[in-house]
């Protein structure tokens, strides 16, 4: 009777049915829906969905000049993000890989998972508490004196803005608090698994400590960095609640998805628009799997 | 060179101290507000401190209501979490067989996704086969992305453990059932229940994705998302936060504690 359970395939095959139920119909068939929503078409005149295949509704979006404007709003600011959590993340990672005091290492360790799992709402909430107008940031300028500096700052055009919490930069300064954690353990986990003997056998061959640092760790980080930008630029790609409470309110592809589906009430607009993201993730994702990236997640 | 190392070093230590403060001052900072006095500003510093809000939410209906189906939600999508996800660790561990990656990628897809593509689709699949809103809804969407917090802690540890036990188990005369019952649960269960405790935290904080799948019924974080759009009472809000801070640490926390072996081993 327990041949049966031997047969591998047979076991194996019952152990993903589940898996396989759940993911690939529920959620991808759910993606599909998604998909064929987007060549769906809203009738001009009567605002009734037209379920008819066309590419009507993508020359719509690729069409009009500021749907265009929010993708290019949106990947900029999901590059920046990546881009700014790599250059700080990765002294952080770094120190946390040389520290030798058992301590500290897994309040290090801790210091990052807990902001990184604690509440995203709470986190944004935090932010529009800060930079609110008799907000602690604005205490601490007028006490400081600094306004001058601020005003500056606020003044550079596009990126700046009337206060801070209506602008660019205020966005950008909570994507990169929200995500950091994000990139740094990533960047941790690959610095652990470098085998010692790799960085030994390079001081061994008389390589300087700079010379191994630029040829031995930093590729082996990669990986890690990949792994952390698939979320740092994923989460931007389609986050609109933090452009709803912070921005300006110019749109960003989440805000342009959800409006779209809500009260405009053109699904398949919204469809098109949610596919710009998954496109732009998927080559990422492909590229990421190309330098090995999955095994850092 | 010596000096210039050393600059490293203090360098790399500035921007570590800065960068904690900067991830944890927000957080700290909720916690200080839940204590104000104001009621209608957000005044920094407040004009006082109190309790009182603390028990004024406690009093409120609608809070609880919000919190009771969170919890549901967040126990329910751990369970279904916990079954897929360890089920899959355990077919993809030692055997390797044709489509072994698209599994994986399969797993990673709902968080690699932005939110709000798998929140649209779900949703936009909800209405098409007509389904009304209900808990269940919103415990289908959230199961999809909790399974690869079990999936992923469960595969770590199967890894870990030398699979010569299980051998010794066939051998001995145990059937894969009691191999499974006796020998590969109880080693990887610290695992599981820390994968059980991330999966938890995340569904119980998800806003995203339930806006689309949960209709017009309040969960916790959305009950705070239409507090921040229109506000009510902000102390309230506060203290709901301070909770929601507290209902997510605790796990996270708790899940470190029962995996710590594994991340002190990768410290070497």
């Amino acid at each position: 009777m327990w041949k049966l359970y031997y047969n591998k395939k047979l076991t194996i095959f019952l152990l993903l049915l589940p898996l396989l139920i759940w993911l690939g119909l529920v959620y991808l068939g759910s993606l599909f829906t998604l998909l064929l929503n987007s060549f769906y078409r809203v009738d001009d005149f009567s605002g009734v969905i037209v379920r008819e295949i066309s590419l009507s509704t993508f020359k719509d979006l690729f069409g009009q000049r500021t749907n265009l404007d929010i993708i290019f709003r949106t990947v900029a600011m999901a590059s920046s993000v990546t881009i700014t959590c790599i250059l700080i993340a990765f002294p952080i990672a770094l120190f946390m890989y040389n520290n030798k005091n058992q301590f500290l290492k897994p309040i290090l360790y801790l210091g990052i998972m807990l902001p990184l799992w604690s509440s995203y709402l709470v986190k944004v909430y935090a932010w529009k508490l800060i930079l609110a107008k008799q907000g602690i940031i604005n205490f601490f300028v007028e006490l400081t004196g600094t306004q001058v500096f601020l005003d500056s700052l606020l003044s550079i055009p596009v990126i700046g803005g009337t206060s801070l919490s209506f602008s660019y930069m205020g966005i950008y300064l909570v994507f990169v608090y929200m995500w950091l954690p994000y990139m740094i353990l990533p960047i941790y986990a690959s610095l652990q698994r470098i085998p010692l003997n790799l960085i030994l056998a390079s001081e061994d061959l008389g390589a300087t400590p700079s010379i191994t640092f630029r040829k031995i760790i930093i590729p082996l980080v990669v990986p890690g960095i990949v792994a952390g930008s698939i979320f740092t630029f994923s989460l931007t790609l389609g986050d609109y609640i933090v452009p709803t409470i912070i921005g300006n309110s110019s749109y960003f592809i989440g805000m342009a998805v959800y409006t779209h589906q809500g009260t405009a009430g053109n699904i398949p607009l919204a469809a098109a628009f949610s596919i710009v993201p998954i496109i732009i993730m998927l080559i990422y994702l492909m590229l990421a799997k190309r330098i090995g990236a999955f095994d850092a997640i | 060179m010596l000096s210039k190392i050393k600059l490293g070093k203090v360098f790399s230590t500035i921007i570590t101290i800065l960068c904690y403060l900067f991830l944890h001052i927000p957080i700290a900072l909720i916690i200080f507000y839940s204590f104000s006095l104001d009621e209608k500003t957000l005044e920094f510093p407040p004009s006082g401190y109190t309790l009182k809000w603390f028990s004024v939410a406690f009093q409120r209906e609608d809070i609880w209501n919000a919190l009771r189906l969170s919890l549901k939600v967040a126990f329910i999508s751990t369970l279904i979490a916990l079954i897929l996800g360890t089920f899959s660790a355990l077919a993809i561990y030692r055997h390797d067989f044709f489509g072994k990656e698209v599994i994986s990628f399969l797993v990673i897809l709902p968080i690699a996704l932005p939110g709000i593509v798998t929140g649209i689709s779900m949703g936009s699949a909800i209405n098409l086969l007509e389904i009304p809103f209900s808990t269940y809804t919103i415990v289908i969407a959230h199961s999809t992305f909790c399974i690869v917090t079990v999936y992923n802690n469960a595969l770590a540890r199967l890894r870990r453990n030398s699979y010569s036990l299980v051998e010794a188990s066939l051998d001995l005369g145990a059937n894969p059932f009691q191999t499974f019952i006796y020998v590969v649960l109880p080693n990887i269960s610290t695992a599981l229940l820390a994968g059980a405790m991330l999966s938890f935290a995340l569904s119980f904080d998800e806003v995203i994705v339930t806006t689309f799948t949960a209709g017009q019924q309040q969960t916790i974080p959305i009950w705070m998302l239409s507090e921040f759009t229109r506000p009510r009472q902000r102390p309230v809000t506060n203290v709901v936060a301070v909770f929601v801070i507290l209902a997510t640490t605790l796990p996270i926390l708790f899940a470190y504690y029962l995996t710590r072996e594994e991340s002190e081993q990768s410290n070497r």
